[in-house]
């Protein structure tokens, strides 16, 4: 086990390589630049800030400095865009924001996804089947740019409970992580509920039954756990989604997160902070991946490395 | 050899009365909460002056510095850093009499040598600044040659007099050159702060301003934070303790949260206003800003050649109903526009073009009739393209102008592209007809007439020889309105764009807040002059 972790890891850095070196081309060959503006910049005033930036040199070396920059001084280069602030700086500021409330938002997704999901494969065919499949389809119908306006509307304008935006205390994580989470939580309490299907009507589950175990332990100690498996394969590419994808979160909720920066830098052309939070999201790509095959082999003996 | 001048009437009132800052009517109580929460757009780029380039960061930078001059609630210059000025006869040197008791946010006295380094610092290269052509638009002696890396940044035409004197050189007059002052770009820096700190000197804690607040906080893309800074020199007449901006990218959120008491300021959504404004009368305001949206001809040698012809452009413009775009799709104060400068700007009288004095149906008929003698008509179709960037605004006027255009027998594609791409397109010329809007940086009308000088900034490559020449003669011109309205006219005669409407910023203020000023056409605002009356 040890030594396939180790191997992928190695693995991980050309792959990383690669997609600094893709990204870094399909960036600059989109049309425009940073400080491309409504308003022309006159050449010399362009001139000079290229020359400031390091813009002037051949694309080869940009990329090579750049690499070099990270590889020496783990220094992401700057934000053309926000002069005051580094790719670091970015990223340090925005990134625990998203990983608060992408992480909250996992867990209630996958705890509340997971508790409906069972609870409609057990009593399957029932009214209480029948109300799962209805909130996780009503669930699934609202996404996050659905979600957000509402809460807003309903709690901060009528109840007036919590604060529309900002980042501060659990008050301001609370919306946040429901409009996140709602539609990957009905994406989870569907493959839940089909995958328990298929595992109560399978043969171990049919022996624990014959042998009279009550129904709360078959479920808990020997249907839940195979069950959960495409569940966590699930998992792995929708925890980072959510990180991605947080774009809408931060522009409804004003919490700063780098989903908002991520969106804009590739509209603003703001080279380094989009190849920044490219790779944080391609190295949390390949940690998750790994992290959901180690979680496969734990849960499902059979599985081995 | 120098004669000083007063600026205004009005201006030497102030002086006289320095208190005027923030000003409750006698009947009015304040309230015990002075906090103002304005809404931004996007996170906050950047505060630095010089470096700033957006007009939400200066609204921030405007707290937190103060320049020569500001303007008052309706845009009036009035004393900032800045007592007052002398010009030579030849209007070439301009001197400033600083303010003695100003000081900086940690107590140093604020300098003329502030002010030359924060000028010198923005020609400089090594600062690469995107403004740094105000500077040679300001025509101050040496920026290009600075620009261009060909002097030293100390050989710019700045220099401190003394303590608190300060000169500024120019190459030749501009008329107008007091009234740039009031820009960021020209905003002073402390100078044993920024080489301290570098990049980071504008972080919370680091920076040190000269203005009525100092930052506290500042968290980006969340929000910002400012309180009163007690060394400014009007601190005793300010009223409002906090400045607090949070940025929100969606206008309905906006207007949500601003319903349920989270702001104080809100720009509406576009098509809100009307309802708005009848739920709302005393809060919903349509706030005349100086920006003009239009439709650039490209007139260069990558333009279509139909469009060489000036009877085709007078075509395109006469038959775009501006009516129909103010009234029914944005909906918000707009005005429909038949020139280019801004209406509202000082000292500036809207030049009365010919077609602007017609009914739209004499427009549609006279247009028919140039696109036939252009020989154009049902045997021989005009196809255009008409480019715009994606928004579902714009989209909706291409779409209005393409059917306006339909009518007189013109085919036109849309093709809508992203910003940056549409940047690229509109540089290097690579489009029919393409979506524009020019903001004023100062309020006089050159800041737009300007735009359209042979070797200006403008897109659609027009280039006359009597425009250029009129343009000229206003430098130098006693009272250049008249050169002004010749250059409009010019304008309507070779038509090289379609002005379609001034624009309007409808917004959202509560009732209990005053001062945010509603007729100043930069919408330059300053938190001293704001307080909050009790309800």
């Amino acid at each position: 086990m040890t030594g396939y972790i180790i191997k992928r890891l190695f693995v991980a850095i050309p792959t990383i390589l690669l997609l600094i070196v893709f990204s870094f081309f399909l960036m600059h060959a989109a049309p425009g630049g940073p400080f491309t503006s409504e308003r022309a910049l006159p050449p010399q005033v362009l001139a000079n800030i290229n020359a400031k930036y390091g813009l002037d040199q051949p694309l080869i070396k940009q990329l090579i400095d750049y690499i070099w920059g990270i590889a020496t001084r783990f220094d992401f280069g700057p934000s053309f865009v926000y002069p005051d602030q580094t790719v670091n700086s970015i990223i340090a500021q925005g990134f625990p924001v998203t990983l608060t409330y992408g992480f909250l938002s996992a867990i209630v997704a996958v705890l509340v996804g997971v508790t409906l999901g069972v609870v409609a494969a057990v009593r399957h065919n029932t009214w209480l089947d029948s109300l799962a499949v209805g909130v996780s389809v009503g669930a699934q119908v609202l996404p996050n740019f659905v979600m957000a306006p509402i809460l807003v509307l309903v709690f901060t304008l009528w109840l007036r409970w919590l604060p529309g935006g900002g980042w501060g205390g659990p008050s301001y994580i609370i919306m946040p992580v429901i409009a996140l989470s709602t539609s990957y939580m009905a994406s989870i309490a569907r493959i839940t509920r089909s995958s328990m299907l298929e595992v109560m009507n399978s043969n171990h589950i049919r022996t624990a039954k014959a042998k009279g175990l009550p129904m709360r332990r078959i479920v808990m100690k020997h249907a839940l756990k195979p069950s959960l498996l495409p569940v966590i394969s699930y998992l792995g590419p929708a925890f980072v989604g959510m990180i991605t994808g947080s774009v809408v979160i931060d522009v409804f909720f004003s919490t700063g997160g780098i989903g908002k920066f991520f969106v804009d830098s590739a509209l603003n052309r703001d080279y380094a902070v989009m190849m920044g939070i490219t790779i944080l999201l391609g190295a949390l790509t390949i940690a998750f991946n790994l992290l959901v095959d180690i979680l496969y082999a734990w849960i499902d003996p059979k599985i081995r490395y | 050899m120098k004669k000083t001048l007063l600026l205004s009437a009005c201006l030497s009132l102030v002086l006289a009365a320095p208190s005027l800052a923030a000003s409750p009517k006698p009947d009015e109580k304040l309230a015990d909460n002075q906090t103002i929460n304005y809404w931004l757009l996007d996170a906050n780029k950047t505060k630095d002056p010089q470096k700033n380039s957006d007009v939400e960061g200066s609204h921030i930078a405007r707290q937190l510095f103060e320049g020569l001059f500001n303007q008052s609630y309706e845009g009036e210059l009035v004393p900032g850093a800045a007592l007052s000025y002398d010009v030579s006869d030849d209007k070439t040197v301009y001197t400033f009499h600083l303010r003695p008791e100003a000081k900086w946010s940690n107590g140093d006295p604020v300098t003329a040598d502030d002010f030359v380094y924060a000028w010198q610092r923005l020609a400089d290269p090594a600062t690469g600044s995107t403004y740094a052509w105000y500077e040679e638009l300001m025509n101050v002696k040496n920026s290009s040659e600075v620009i261009a890396g060909e002097m030293e940044p100390s050989e710019l035409g700045v220099k401190a007099v003394d303590e608190h004197t300060f000169e500024v050189t120019l190459n030749s007059p501009i008329p107008y050159f007091i009234k740039m002052t009031t820009h960021t770009s020209t905003f002073p820096v402390n100078k044993k702060v920024v080489e301290q700190y570098g990049d980071e000197w504008t972080l919370p804690g680091n920076l040190v301003g000269n203005g009525a607040y100092k930052l506290v906080d500042d968290k980006l893309g969340q929000d910002i934070t400012l309180e009163r800074n007690e060394n400014y020199w009007g601190n005793d007449d300010t009223v409002i303790d906090t400045i607090h901006f949070q940025a929100v990218n969606d206008k309905n959120q906006a207007l949500t949260r601003y319903l349920a008491g989270e702001f104080d300021y809100i720009e509406l959504p576009a098509g809100q206003f009307p309802r708005l404004k009848e739920e709302y009368p005393d809060q919903a305001h349509a706030v005349p800003r100086s920006c003009t949206y239009a439709f650039l001809f490209n007139l260069s040698d990558k333009g279509p050649e139909a469009l060489k012809d000036v009877r085709v452009r007078k075509a395109l413009s006469y038959a775009m109903n501006r009516d129909v775009v103010v009234n029914n799709i944005t909906r918000g104060g707009q005005k429909p526009a038949y020139s280019w400068t801004y209406y509202a700007t000082a000292d500036f009288t809207p030049p009365v073009t010919d077609y602007s004095q017609w009914t739209q149906d004499e427009r549609n008929e006279k247009a028919k009739e140039l696109l036939a003698e252009a020989g154009y008509g049902p045997d021989n179709p005009l196809n255009l393209t008409l480019s715009y960037n994606t928004s579902d605004d714009h989209k909706k006027i291409a779409i209005a102008a393409q059917q306006f255009w339909k009518a007189i027998g013109v085919n036109v594609t849309l093709n809508n592209t992203e910003w940056k791409v549409y940047l690229d397109d509109l540089k290097n010329h690579n489009f029919d007809i393409g979506r524009y809007a020019w903001c004023g940086d100062y309020d006089e009308a050159s800041t737009y007439l300007d735009y359209f000088r042979s070797g200006g900034m403008n897109y659609g490559g027009f280039t006359d020889p009597d425009y250029d020449a009129m343009m000229k003669a206003s430098l130098t011109a006693e009272n250049p309105a008249a050169d002004y309205d010749k250059a409009e006219q010019i304008l309507a005669e070779q038509m090289p764009l379609v002005p379609i409407y001034f624009y309007s910023t409808p917004v959202m203020v509560p009732e209990d807040v005053k001062g945010l000023p509603v007729e100043n056409v930069l919408q330059n605002w300053y938190g001293k002059d704001l307080y909050r009356v009790a309800e």
